[in-house]
Formats: C-alpha cells, sequence, structure tokens
C-alpha cells in the first residue's frame, strides 16, 4: 500500500528575472513503513518538492502541476482547509534549522499543545497529558520541568527533539524530514538518527529524508531518488544504489566522497557547479559537467529506463549499458584502491 | 622536518561579568583551556571537534586575531605570543588565513580583483602593475577566469568564492595557512574540487596548513597529523593513520563511531556508540576529565576528580592521549568500551 504517490509534478515560480523551474516531471512512491531518501545538492529541487507537497507554496508565486495522491486522495491543489487537516496530521514536518521553525516567544509545551487541539478535539490538560508523553519519548530529560521552557532554552540537538516530537505528537502516517541534522554536531546528529528509527519501528511512519549527505541516505533510507537540476535522475533501492549507481552525476557524488577509510589520494571531482534554473540546461540537466557527454545529451532528457540491477531501478542516461558498467568498473576499482592503500 | 610551529598551553578565557557600574567577573568561559601542539613545515595538521570545542578559537588565538589569556605561540623559531602590532605585521605576511562562510568572507562593495590583491597592498608589495600581473596569477592558480578580475563577489558560486578567499589567502606567498571549515559550507561535489585544490597548492608552494573541520572524512582526507579537541581541550593527537585506525580516547572513538558510513552494508554490520547527553556549556565545565559525564569508561573518582595529562598513547609515533584509561584496540562497542578493568596509565609511563 502506498502512503503517498507523486506523479509528474512541476513547480515553478516567476521571478524578477524569469521563470525558474524548480522541480519538473518528478514522480515517486512512498510506502507505509518505509524511508525514502532524497538526495541532491542546491539547486536540485528536492525541498521544493516537498513545499509542494505539502501546499506550502504562495500560490501568486508559483505554478503547479501534477498529481500527489495521499492515499488515494489527490490533495495537490486542494482547499487551504483540506490542507490544514492533512498538515500535522495525516503529515509531519521538521526542518532544518529548529530555531526558525519553533515559535520563540512561547512556550514548547504552548506549542505542542496547540499542534494537538488544532486536530484533536480535546481538553487542554489531555493536550498537555499528550504533549509530556511525547516529550519523553523523544528522550528530553526532566520533561516535567522543561515542557514550560522556551526554545532558546534548548540546546540544538534538544530543539530538533522537540521538532520531532511536534511532528509526530499526531501519529502522522508520513514524516518529512528536510535536512533535519545537518546543522547538528556529528555525535547529536547519531543521536537524533537513532532517534529516529526507534520512532519509526514503533508508530510504523513512513518517513523521508531530505539530505545531501549520502551517509546519512545509506544508514536510513529503504529506497533513494536522486534529484538534479529539478529532476530525478536515479532511483533505487538504497543497497542497488550504493552497488551499481547507473548515471554519471551519482557515480560523481560517490567518488567525491573523502571516507573515513581511504588514505588521501585525489578525490573524484565533478568539475563546474550546480545549475541556474533559470536558463535549465537542454537536454540532460548534468550534460555541461559530465565526463561522458555525447552531442544528444546536449539535446534529448534521457528517459527514465530500468537497470538490470535490482528491482524499479531507474535512471536517466544515453550511455549504453555495456559502457555504463564498464565505467563504474573502473571507478568502482579507483575507490576500492583507496581504501585498500 | 623543521618545526614551523609550537603552541604551548594555550588559553583563551573570556570574562562573564555581572553588574553594570561595577562589573565583577563571576565566571569564565575557558574556551580555549590550554591546548599545545607542535606542526611541522609542509604538513597538514587537522583539527576536529564538535560546537564548543574550541577549535574556531584557537586558530584565532595562533593568528592573533583574538589575544590569548596565557600560554605560548612560538612561529618560526619567535615568540609571537605578545608582539605588538608593528612587528606581528610582518609575521601575518607567513600565516594567513580561509574562512568558512564564502558569503561573509569576501567584501560584497569591492571587486575581486581588488579583494585578492588587498595584501600586496597592505604589505607594500609590487607596483600597481605589477600587483594586477600578480593576481591574474593567482586567480589562474586557484581555477577561475583571470578575466574575471572586475567582477564582484555576489557574480560568483560559493565555491568560486572559497577559491577567491583561497587566491587571496596565497597572495603574499605565506607559509602557514590556517583553514577555519573552509568547505563546511559547499556542496560535495564542490567540496571535493576544493580539497583537491589545497591538496595541489601545498604540493606546488610547500604550504603548510591547520585544517579545521567537524567533518572527520574531510579531515581525513587532508591530513598528515589529527588533533581532536572536546571542550577547550585537545584531548588526542597523533599521525592521521593512527588516529583514524587505532584511536585511544574515548572520545575519538565516539566520533569515528558517529559519522554514518556511505556503504548500507557496512553500516548495517557495525554497532555504532552513540553517546548520551548533550555537548555540555563552556561555562559549566565538568571537573577534571571533561569527557567525563558522557564517558562509557568512567571511574567515579579517578576521572572527575585526577585531570588527565596528554600521554604517549599505541605504537604510532607522536600519538597522544588525554585518558586514564585509553582504549586498549578498535573497533569496540560501547559495552566493550564500558568493561574494562584497567589500571590507569601513570603519567610519563611508557607504553
Amino acid at each position: 500500500m502506498s502512503s503517498l504517490k507523486v506523479t509528474d509534478l512541476n513547480t515553478s515560480f516567476r521571478t524578477d528575472d524569469g521563470i525558474v523551474k524548480a522541480v519538473s516531471g518528478v514522480s515517486f512512491e512512498l510506502r507505509e513503513g518505509n524511508t525514502l531518501g532524497v538526495v541532491g545538492e542546491s539547486g536540485s529541487g528536492k525541498s521544493v518538492t516537498f513545499l509542494t507537497v505539502m501546499g506550502l507554496l504562495d500560490p501568486r508565486q508559483s505554478q503547479v502541476t501534477g498529481s500527489v495522491l495521499l492515499d488515494d486522495e489527490e490533495i495537490l491543489g486542494a482547499s487551504a482547509a483540506r490542507l490544514r487537516q492533512v498538515r500535522g496530521r495525516r503529515i509531519g514536518m521538521i526542518f532544518q534549522d529548529p530555531m526558525t521553525s519553533l515559535n520563540p516567544v512561547k512556550s514548547i509545551g504552548w506549542q505542542l499543545e496547540e499542534a494537538v487541539l488544532i486536530h484533536n478535539d480535546i481538553t487542554r490538560k489531555a493536550a498537555r497529558q499528550r504533549a509530556l508523553e511525547i516529550l519523553k519519548q523523544v528522550e528530553i530529560p526532566r520533561a516535567e520541568q522543561r515542557i514550560d521552557d522556551y526554545p532558546h532554552q534548548f540546546s540544538g540537538g534538544m530543539r530538533q527533539r522537540v521538532m520531532i516530537a511536534m511532528a509526530l505528537i499526531n501519529n502522522p502516517e508520513i514524516l518529512i524530514a528536510d535536512e533535519p541534522t545537518t546543522a547538528l554536531d556529528v555525535t547529536t546528529q547519531a543521536q537524533i538518527l537513532r532517534l529516529m528509527k526507534q520512532l519509526q519501528d514503533e508508530y510504523k511512519t513512513a518517513i523521508v529524508m531530505i539530505t545531501h549527505d549520502l551517509g546519512v541516505v545509506a544508514e536510513l533510507a529503504d529506497d533513494v531518488i536522486v534529484m538534479y537540476g529539478g529532476k530525478v535522475v536515479e532511483q533505487a533501492g538504497v543497497d542497488d544504489l550504493f552497488v551499481k549507481p547507473e548515471m554519471p552525476y551519482t557515480w560523481g557524488l560517490l567518488g567525491s566522497l573523502p571516507r573515513l577509510n581511504a588514505s588521501g589520494g585525489r578525490l573524484d571531482q565533478i568539475p563546474g557547479q550546480p545549475p541556474s534554473l533559470l536558463n535549465p540546461p537542454s537536454g540532460c540537466p548534468f550534460h555541461p559537467r559530465c565526463e561522458f557527454v555525447m552531442n544528444v545529451c546536449r539535446q534529448e532528457l534521457p528517459a527514465l529506463e530500468r537497470s538490470t540491477q535490482g528491482v524499479e531501478h531507474l535512471f536517466r542516461c544515453h550511455l549504453d549499458e555495456e559502457s555504463r558498467a564498464r565505467i563504474w568498473e573502473r571507478k568502482k576499482a579507483g575507490l576500492v584502491q583507496e581504501t585498500a592503500a | 622536518m623543521s618545526e614551523l610551529l609550537q603552541v604551548e598551553g594555550l588559553e583563551k578565557h573570556f570574562p562573564v561579568t555581572k553588574g553594570l557600574v561595577f562589573q565583577k567577573e563571576v565566571a569564565s568561559v575557558k574556551a580555549v583551556d590550554g591546548v599545545s601542539f607542535t606542526l611541522n613545515a609542509g604538513e597538514t595538521l587537522g583539527v576536529v571537534g564538535e560546537s564548543g570545542c574550541g577549535k574556531s578559537t584557537m586558530a584565532r588565538c595562533v593568528a592573533r586575531l583574538l589575544e590569548p589569556t596565557g600560554g605560548s605561540i612560538v612561529f618560526e623559531g619567535r615568540d609571537i605570543t605578545h608582539l605588538n602590532r608593528a612587528d606581528m605585521r610582518a609575521v601575518r605576511r607567513d600565516m594567513m588565513m580561509v574562512f568558512q562562510d564564502p558569503y561573509a568572507s569576501l567584501n560584497p562593495r569591492k571587486r575581486v580583483g581588488f579583494i585578492v590583491g588587498e595584501p600586496l597592498e597592505v604589505h607594500g608589495i609590487g607596483t600597481e602593475t605589477e600587483r594586477k600581473r600578480r593576481v591574474q596569477e593567482l586567480l589562474e592558480i586557484v581555477g577561475l577566469n583571470p578575466e574575471h578580475y572586475n567582477r564582484f563577489p555576489h557574480e560568483f558560486s560559493g565555491g568560486q568564492r572559497q577559491r577567491i578567499g583561497i587566491a587571496r589567502a596565497l597572495a603574499i606567498n605565506p607559509k602557514l595557512i590556517i583553514c577555519d571549515e573552509p568547505v563546511s559550507a559547499l556542496d560535495v561535489s564542490v567540496q571535493a574540487q576544493i580539497l583537491n585544490l589545497l591538496k595541489d597548492l601545498q604540493q606546488d608552494f610547500g604550504l603548510t596548513y591547520i585544517f579545521i573541520a567537524h567533518d572527520l572524512n574531510v579531515v581525513r582526507h587532508i591530513s598528515d597529523r589529527v588533533m581532536v579537541m572536546y571542550l577547550g581541550r585537545a584531548v588526542e593527537i597523533g599521525g592521521r593513520d593512527d588516529l583514524y585506525v587505532e584511536p585511544k580516547h574515548p572520545y575519538t572513538g565516539a566520533l569515528l563511531s558517529a559519522v554514518p558510513i556511505a556503504d548500507p552494508q557496512a553500516g548495517r554490520q557495525r554497532k555504532q556508540i552513540v553517546l548520551e547527553g548533550d555537548v555540555p556549556n563552556p561555562i559549566n565545565q565538568p571537573t577534571a576529565c571533561h569527557f567525563h559525564p558522557r564517558c562509557p569508561r568512567f571511574v567515579d573518582g579517578k576521572c572527575n576528580v585526577d585531570t588527565p595529562l596528554l600521554q604517549p598513547v599505541g605504537t604510532g609515533e607522536q600519538h597522544l592521549a588525554a585518558c586514564h584509561f585509553p582504549l586498549e584496540r578498535w573497533p569496540m562497542t560501547e559495552e566493550e568500551m564500558r568493561g574494562h578493568l584497567a589500571t590507569p596509565v601513570e603519567a610519563g609511563a611508557a607504553d
């Protein structure tokens, strides 16, 4: 059963400099209880995709087409009232910087209670009980005392736990986490990721983990989509993606990672920088930076095709199967050489 | 190899005062609390640690952008800890910095040519024509188009701006470049470019780096030696391979264990150590060993009473750790870390 099914999503913004095509033809499915990793760099469209899914874009400035089915109900273009019912109740969202997403002038208890009261017809006292309960679940120490504290009285890691509490307090089916640990120290990140896994096990929540960190994806995700220039360029189960990535951008991402067990040497860098979405490249969005670029790449966007590795492993590339396999073997050898050294 | 830099017992304490008219010091933020290390010419010292560990403050003290409140800094055999401004200016020709935020470290109102050439002008090097030529040369060295001499910072991407910062640091041929989180704000694919560039420049120009970062993978890639800091102190220092393969301090072990592995199978197989609690506040430092409240190997009566000093551990050359119960091997799980019955290593005892 799919919790969330997005089909051919397109989002553009009207700006003073022209039209920005932030998301182009993005489709994916999120299954119940699964974790979907969404990987991409600046301008890949990963954040805008989910702001669109949640209906959080200003309709005066954005143009959206496509379909977003939440358990077979179309929520793209739903009324504001319906979206308010969905957000926070069926889909929870957490963002990168907890300081700007929490209201600084209200206690966290008040904010948690508000989240409950908007979606449930219960007393304030009952809401407070629920708030306390979830604060304990996200491992806030001395929750009874801290529930009346303000966001600035918490550390970054603690604030992110409060955000997670707020997102999960109504037991949503889906949690969308946009770079939730990027701003945190690595040991705090380990705690938060562990917490998210535990909560997912307990509540069977489907999670969308938006990140640029392939390590986080490897740890948490069941399925992964790789986004570039507003499009999905590869999608696969997490093991398949790391075992046999099928297109040059994914190779580049994996190759440019410095690793804990490698010993110096050159990183496989991708030249240039992520594309401008005001003037997106023709054909394949990655072609200006691709070391294997051919003429057809500049003219035609490669269609999503199936990989021979794995189930539901799709990718976009004009290179033929043999060339891709050969190139990946060569690159993999380069990576392994680093490790053995 | 000659020693370029010797830092001994470096301290930076920020007083916390109370009262409006008569300010009384009531506490002290010991941002850097006795850090010592040496740096050889041509090598890269990676400095890792989390928020509040003092790595950036330490770097600024070394560059005398902040005044140390204790300890000494000896650069090229000369004690620069208390040099006056005029004397320090000459030293600054050899010590440059690259900063983290490529959007904040370049003056948005000045053209790139001016920004990169400013060190030359400040130190009175060359004529205007010679400076312009040098700037164009530098832009090319860092992989930018010399014809962009007249552009403003906002016309460049983050990675390009970082290259401009590096070009500026190279302008007067320094011996030492202190890089404070130079790639943290960059996309992964651009990060790799900048790291490769820094390594190439080091080879081409015989540079010495202090490379500060919180990303252990990045530090591993670029460093020869690594220093791990926690709450103002160095807890472990050693050769890169020694430290990453056989960490001795429990905090280093926890740090390495916390880094997500970009390999789903390997990630599933290992048992991660997840520390409890937050990184503590530098105002309220725990007694004796700063790490003791979170340490899986904590022994009551020892770790919170006797401050462990940096002492030789393991077999590596110059591998030091400040711990009474250094790790016997690696990898270890949290349970294995707790189950030690070691007697404390006495200061000065060989391993």
